[in-house]
């Protein structure tokens, strides 16, 4: 055991949360009229830094790893901070995917041309609904500059639960990821109990399930006196205590499973969709996911590897359950939000076939998955921000009826993400679930992939329902209108998009970067 | 003294914190319950870090007791907002979302 901690490897989420420190001595100590050019400035800078600088952590030389195609190793391949965190081609694949997804986030989140009133946020988050201070600070244009704050530490705890290689470290990142995202789920501006609902929600059971991701790693620690992964691995080869054991596993497996919202712990999804601010949606429905997972398949690799018999057939139900039910409560949604957010329930379950088929193919075409899911999904969320009436969003179906024939362009890249969900050739869901369905076949998983392709085919009648509803159907007298929003807006969805489009056209250098990214170190 | 006692009691606390969870319906209460599964990891770290001799489990324990403060700070935020908009602590009584 060494005790450096190597600065240079950990340098993205030192930054991430140094910067979140900043921020908040800007909330404190700025001018109210400067705080948001510095927040968005701090932002945007501190994201492209701590990019830099995975990207430089990624070109470093260090051998040790084999690339699954026989080429040339990339990249740190190092424990830092004393066995804390691991450095890997995935972990930094995941954080680099984290920091565009932050990025494209922000600019939704920094939008203020959408709501006639300002952001999307609250202007005092701590006014009573509909009191008369809540229309004082709205009517003098107040706004609530702390999301930033909320967001840099959310994003910093997200890429140290991605590199995390002991149960406590990642425990603790896992609460800071999140204790920001249930702030943040209830403040919304509009429909504020709706939102305040959510967060409340979001709160209990996310509370209740790292309970038990800490009970599971302590059960786990009294068998092997370890918390570290590699340390638990080997000594999870002799021990006798078999109870305790699986009983560890299970209640750290809900932990996670909870955190990504696979059946049967997907209970919270649609509803903190629907009430949290609809960027905030977008962020957490994609970072989170990319986030859980990252973390769930290093302790599934590294940790828990030599086990693999014992959690798969767990896995297995929880993977055909989330595909089922996800897909098919997602028919009888009414409301789009909510059919996004068991739509992502469905596809937590295709990624949960990347988990099973327990292999490197599995790893990278689940890196590849995430990586496609994110931006497409916060694609989609950004245009349903964009579709609203007096009131707000319209997020009901029946009033996106002809939403072709209003805004053609909205509803056509609309429908271009919907079919990327769907996973139809040309877009990047294709590709993704191409590749991870192949990697199922290839680790025993057959019968996973027919369920899969079943729930496919379920999942495309809803997606395909939206796009009939939105160009075949006349548009209600008093439907909603199609905002045009500023250039931030337009820039998050022009990026999601094509992102969408060239991992459907031309995927080859992103299957080459998972590729590269090897296995996880131990 | 035999550590396996404690993990044993430490079960049973957290067994009844989430019973207390899922059958409580004040917001205060089933917050404490939460507390108490935290708790109850926190009593297993600390008798596995005796049995095993390390002391991983000792300063788990109190990585564990700061994360649980910052925990207490966001959730009573939240508690106490939808207390006010609502005048009551009911998790069942917020129910606006449904389809």
């Amino acid at each position: 055991m060494n005790n450096t901690f190597e600065y240079a490897a950990l340098a993205p989420v030192v930054i991430l949360l140094s910067a979140g420190v900043i921020s908040m001595l800007i909330e404190a100590f700025a001018p109210r009229d400067t705080r948001r050019a510095l927040e968005l400035t701090l932002v945007f800078a501190t994201l492209a830094v701590a990019f830099a600088y995975v990207g430089i952590n990624m070109a470093k030389e260090i051998p040790g790893g084999a690339p699954l195609n026989g080429g040339q190793s990339h990249g740190i391949r190092q424990l830092a901070a004393g066995g804390a965190a691991a450095i890997d081609g995935p972990g930094l694949f995941l954080q680099g995917t984290l920091l565009l997804v932050a990025f494209v986030a922000a600019l939704l989140l920094a939008e203020r041309g959408i709501d006639p009133q300002g952001d999307a946020f609250a202007a005092r988050a701590s006014t009573l609904p509909g009191s008369e201070d809540e229309r004082q600070f709205t009517a003098q244009g107040w706004f609530q500059t702390e999301i930033w704050p909320l967001f840099l530490f959310s994003v910093g705890g997200m890429l140290l639960f991605v590199i995390a290689n002991d149960f406590l470290t990642m425990f603790v990142a896992l609460e800071v990821l999140s204790l920001p995202l249930y702030l943040l789920a209830g403040m919304a501006r509009r429909r504020r109990l709706l939102s305040q609902e959510a967060a409340l929600k979001y709160f209990v059971l996310g509370a209740f399930s790292s309970a038990f991701f800490l009970f599971g790693s302590a059960l786990i620690y009294a068998v092997t006196g370890a918390l570290d992964f590699s340390t638990i691995n080997a000594s999870l080869g002799n021990v006798t205590q078999d109870g305790l054991v699986l009983a560890g596993v299970g209640l750290i497996a809900v932990g996670l499973l909870f955190k990504v919202g696979a059946v049967p712990f997907h209970q919270w999804t649609p509803d903190v969709y629907q009430g949290s601010p609809t960027p905030i949606t977008a962020f957490m429905a994609a970072a989170t996911k990319i986030a859980a997972f990252g973390a769930m398949f290093r302790v599934f690799y590294v940790a828990f590897s030599g086990m693999r018999w014992d959690w798969r057939p767990m896995m297995w139900v929880i993977a055909i359950l989330s595909m089922l039910i996800g897909s098919v409560i997602a028919v009888t949604q009414t409301d789009i939000k909510r059919m996004l957010a068991f739509s992502s329930v469905a596809h937590t379950g295709f990624i949960l076939l990347g988990l099973i088929a327990t292999s490197g193919h599995g790893l990278s075409a689940t890196l590849f998955y995430l990586f496609a899911y994110g931006f497409t999904t916060l694609g989609s969320f950004a245009i349903v921000s964009l579709v609203r009436d007096a009131s707000g969003e319209a997020t009901h179906l029946s009033q996106w009826a002809g939403l072709g024939k209003k805004s053609p362009v909205v509803a056509t890249v609309f429908a271009f993400f919907l079919l990327a969900l769907a996973g139809i050739p040309l877009t990047s869901g294709f590709t993704a679930k191409f590749a991870i369905f192949t990697a199922a076949i290839e680790g025993g998983a057959t019968p996973l992939v027919i369920v899969a392709v079943v729930a496919s085919a379920i999942a495309a009648f809803f997606y395909a329902r939206v796009i009939v509803l939105m160009f075949f159907t006349e548009p209600p007298v008093d439907g909603p209108s199609v905002v045009v929003p500023s250039s931030l807006t337009s820039a998050a969805i022009a990026i999601s998009a094509v992102i969408t489009l060239i991992l459907g056209v031309f995927p080859q250098p992103i299957l080459d970067a998972v590729a590269n990214a090897g296995l996880f170190v131990r | 003294m035999n550590p396996n006692y404690y993990i044993a009691l430490a079960g049973i606390l957290f067994t009844i914190g989430a019973l207390g969870v899922l059958i409580r319906r004040n917001a205060i209460i089933v917050f404490m319950s939460v507390e108490m599964m935290l708790n109850a990891a926190n009593l297993a770290f600390v008798a596995a870090a005796r049995e095993t001799g390390t002391l991983d489990g000792q300063v788990a324990a109190f990585f564990v007791m700061v994360v649980a403060a910052a925990e207490v700070v966001v959730g009573l935020a939240i508690i106490v907002t939808i207390f006010r908009s609502r005048r009551s602590a009911s998790i069942d009584e917020p129910s606006l979302l449904k389809y």
